[in-house]
């Protein structure tokens, strides 16, 4: 599989009236054509904060994206997203890669007609007439699977439910045949009937157009779904990456393994108690000197407190950010 | 249903709503948000209330307490019967009955220290001043796993996880038998989840307090409840125990419900199939005729269309609002396998 996008140590942080927020500390990761990665974290982990680094959606000030390089695999060549010019990245943006956000409520334009924000995509991106152009956004909304696209063409967003709504955000998404598209918790809204529709319209999609997903979530389950590699967030920063299957059977970081453990299994007859992660994600006002896990590792010691891990590999294509062997139980010696 | 032992029970509950339209504020229509429910919770049991938004699961829960005044029908604090109850009257058994909200960030006084929002209920009610009131904050803070050392500090300074522990905290002060859980996770992180999750099932031990969980999240559902009755569209339509009720769905809603929850193992997510329902619940100002859920239905028949299914019991503690469902397993929808362990 070709490279489609390489990302090296990106760090975006924001300067507010509390201190330095150190919200992205060094992440790198590849994404491949036709690839469906999930990034999973929690609230503050930086999983979104990153995906809009690229795009150069982050709010300057407060935020600024400090370091790295990002670089996409485009059909005009290799390119550095982070040193494209804001009429460079306009291209870029709904174009090559599209975005569909956890709130469609909150992303659709409430005074505007539902054909018309996909249109303007069209116009701006593809050039197309205005005829060509609602032509082309009727087939999407068919393609999304909304009912009477000809007539839901000229409603408001208000007239669509959620589930709608979000069907027209893939649709604006895609519009522009993306290489890429970045669906920020794309479900998360959503009750668990509509998120089984989505989920399988995104994989309906994908496998049609071949388009590379970037799956950002904090569902476990979700990502066991649709996912073929995922990465995992804390604090900022990488901390384990591994192919789907690979992740839910060896985990390697113990983030990742307490975070299995903390989720109730309808695959499992035999009612445990659940294992909580005792404490609380880091303090991002403080700069990361050391392991962003340690405050609440149950098998954290010395060298942890001193350097911030490196991502290791211990698998095929399987790489975590820690000193500790959590299969073998011993600390690891490189 | 049997009356033996039942610390709260809820006969034919409705809450109606109405919509006013025109200069004079006609009422229209109205919306069913609950919609004729019975059941039962006993003593030191955990009862989950699962559904999708807009399905009447919190309307329940506040009809339940009369937070909200229901529109009809009975609901019982044993045997004393609440909803024709004076204000004043119910003030007294509020001791009894409490309530922890979804969001801890908006249920907080940020002005009030913890202690103040902790003893605040003791106050109100004349349970305790002073020393005793002192001592009892410090005894709940240790109980819901907070340092007392805390107890001077603000709402804005404890994370999601902590804060709900104080809501926790101020619900028990009183001593409640009955605790609704108004999506009491929903707000909160993975790994924070299971910390307040772990402590709603050991201060139940402890204690003996029955929860009514309201939550969306089927597996957390299952995994703190012992019965479960779901909910669609302000009716009930299955009620069981909580294996059952994943093992052996009988009601088609429930058995698509199920059969969508995401499973944190990839291998079994390639293997399993689902029943992916089309469109979406309707609105409940405007249901549709007979079962409600009929419109959706893989398994519609005309008799659907034109009555309310009766919620009856099929086996021994299972009750079940379908026309179809019968010990023969006639509505069940033919070529799912629902979660299988051995294939995993």
């Amino acid at each position: 599989m070709a490279l489609l996008l390489e990302v090296k140590d990106l760090v975006t942080k924001f300067y507010t009236v509390d201190g330095v927020v150190n919200a992205i500390n060094g992440v790198s990761f590849n994404l491949n054509e036709g690839e469906t990665l999930a990034i999973v974290g929690e609230s503050g982990s930086g999983k979104s904060v990153s995906m809009l680094s690229l795009l150069g959606l982050i709010r300057t000030p407060p935020g600024r994206v400090e370091g790295g390089e990002a670089l996409f695999h485009s059909p005009q060549g290799i390119r550095n997203l982070l040193k494209l010019t804001s009429k460079e990245l306009d291209d870029v943006r709904g174009g090559q890669i599209g975005f569909v956000f956890q709130d469609a409520q909150m992303s659709l334009n409430p005074i505007l007609k539902v054909g018309d924000q996909i249109t303007e995509t069209l116009i701006q991106h593809l050039k197309l007439s205005k005829d060509q152009a609602r032509a082309r956004a009727i087939e999407l909304l068919t393609e999304v699977g909304i009912p009477d696209p000809e007539l839901r063409f000229g409603n408001y967003p208000f007239e669509f439910s959620g589930g709608m709504r979000q069907r027209v955000m893939i649709a604006i998404a895609i519009a522009c045949n993306p290489q890429i598209v970045i669906a920020d918790e794309p479900t998360t809204a959503l009750d668990v009937t509509i998120q089984a529709q989505m989920v399988t319209l995104f994989k309906r999609l994908r496998d049609k157009l071949g388009i590379a997903i970037i799956w950002i979530t904090h569902d476990l389950g979700v990502v066991a779904g649709i996912a073929e590699r995922v990465l995992v967030f804390y604090g900022g920063r990488i901390v384990e990456s591994a192919q789907v299957d690979d992740l839910y059977e060896h985990p390697a970081h113990p983030y990742t393994y307490g975070l299995l453990q903390a989720l109730p299994r309808l695959d499992s007859k035999e009612s445990r108690r659940l294992v909580s992660i005792e404490g609380t994600p880091p303090d991002l006002l403080i700069p990361l000197r050391n392991c962003p896990f340690a405050w609440r590792c149950k098998h954290v010691f010395e060298r942890c407190w001193k350097e911030i891990p490196q991502l290791y590999p211990v698998g095929e294509k399987h790489l975590t950010a820690c000193f500790y062997d959590l299969e073998k139980g011993v600390v690891r010696n490189d | 249903m049997t009356e033996d032992g039942a610390l709260i029970r809820v006969v034919n509950l409705k809450k109606y709503y109405p919509i006013r339209e025109g200069f004079f504020a006609k009422v229209h229509r109205w919306i069913k948000a609950v919609d004729d429910i019975s059941f039962e919770i006993h003593r030191g049991e955990t009862l989950g209330l699962v559904g999708e938004s807009g399905c009447g699961k919190t309307t329940t829960a506040r009809a339940i307490l009369q937070l909200q005044r229901p529109t009809a029908g009975e609901v019982f604090l044993e045997d004393l019967e609440l909803t024709q109850l004076s204000f004043q009257k119910l003030r007294h058994l509020r001791t009894r009955m409490q309530i922890v909200f979804q969001d801890p960030y908006a249920s907080l006084n940020p002005r009030h220290s913890v202690e103040h929002i902790i003893g605040e209920p003791l106050v109100i009610h004349n349970l305790l001043s002073g020393n005793a009131l002192h001592q009892r904050v410090v005894e709940l803070l240790e109980l819901v796993g907070l340092d007392p050392a805390f107890r001077h500090r603000f709402p804005h300074e404890f994370s999601g996880g902590q804060r709900q522990r104080i809501m926790i905290a101020r619900a028990l002060s009183v001593k409640p038998d009955f605790l609704v859980c108004d999506e009491p996770i929903s707000a909160l992180d993975v790994s924070i989840q299971a910390q307040v999750v772990n402590l709603l099932q050991s201060l139940q031990e402890q204690i003996g307090v029955a929860y009514l969980f309201v939550a969306h999240d089927l597996s957390m559902v299952k995994h703190i409840s012992h019965r479960i009755a779901v909910m669609y569209l302000g009716h009930c339509m299955e009620l069981t125990d909580r294996n059952t009720l994943f093992d052996d769905p009988l009601h088609p809603y429930t058995q698509s419900l199920t059969s969508a929850v995401p499973i944190p193992n990839p291998k079994l997510e390639r293997k399993r199939q689902r029943i992916i329902l089309e469109g979406e619940p309707p609105s409940p100002a405007n249901p549709p005729s007979g079962c409600v859920f009929h419109p959706r239905c893989p398994l519609t028949e005309d008799v659907c269309k034109m009555e309310i299914p009766e919620f009856k019991e099929i086996y021994p503690g299972h009750f079940v609002a379908c026309h179809l469902a019968d010990m023969e397993g006639h509505s069940k929808i033919p070529g799912i396998a629902l979660v299988d362990i051995d294939q995993a």
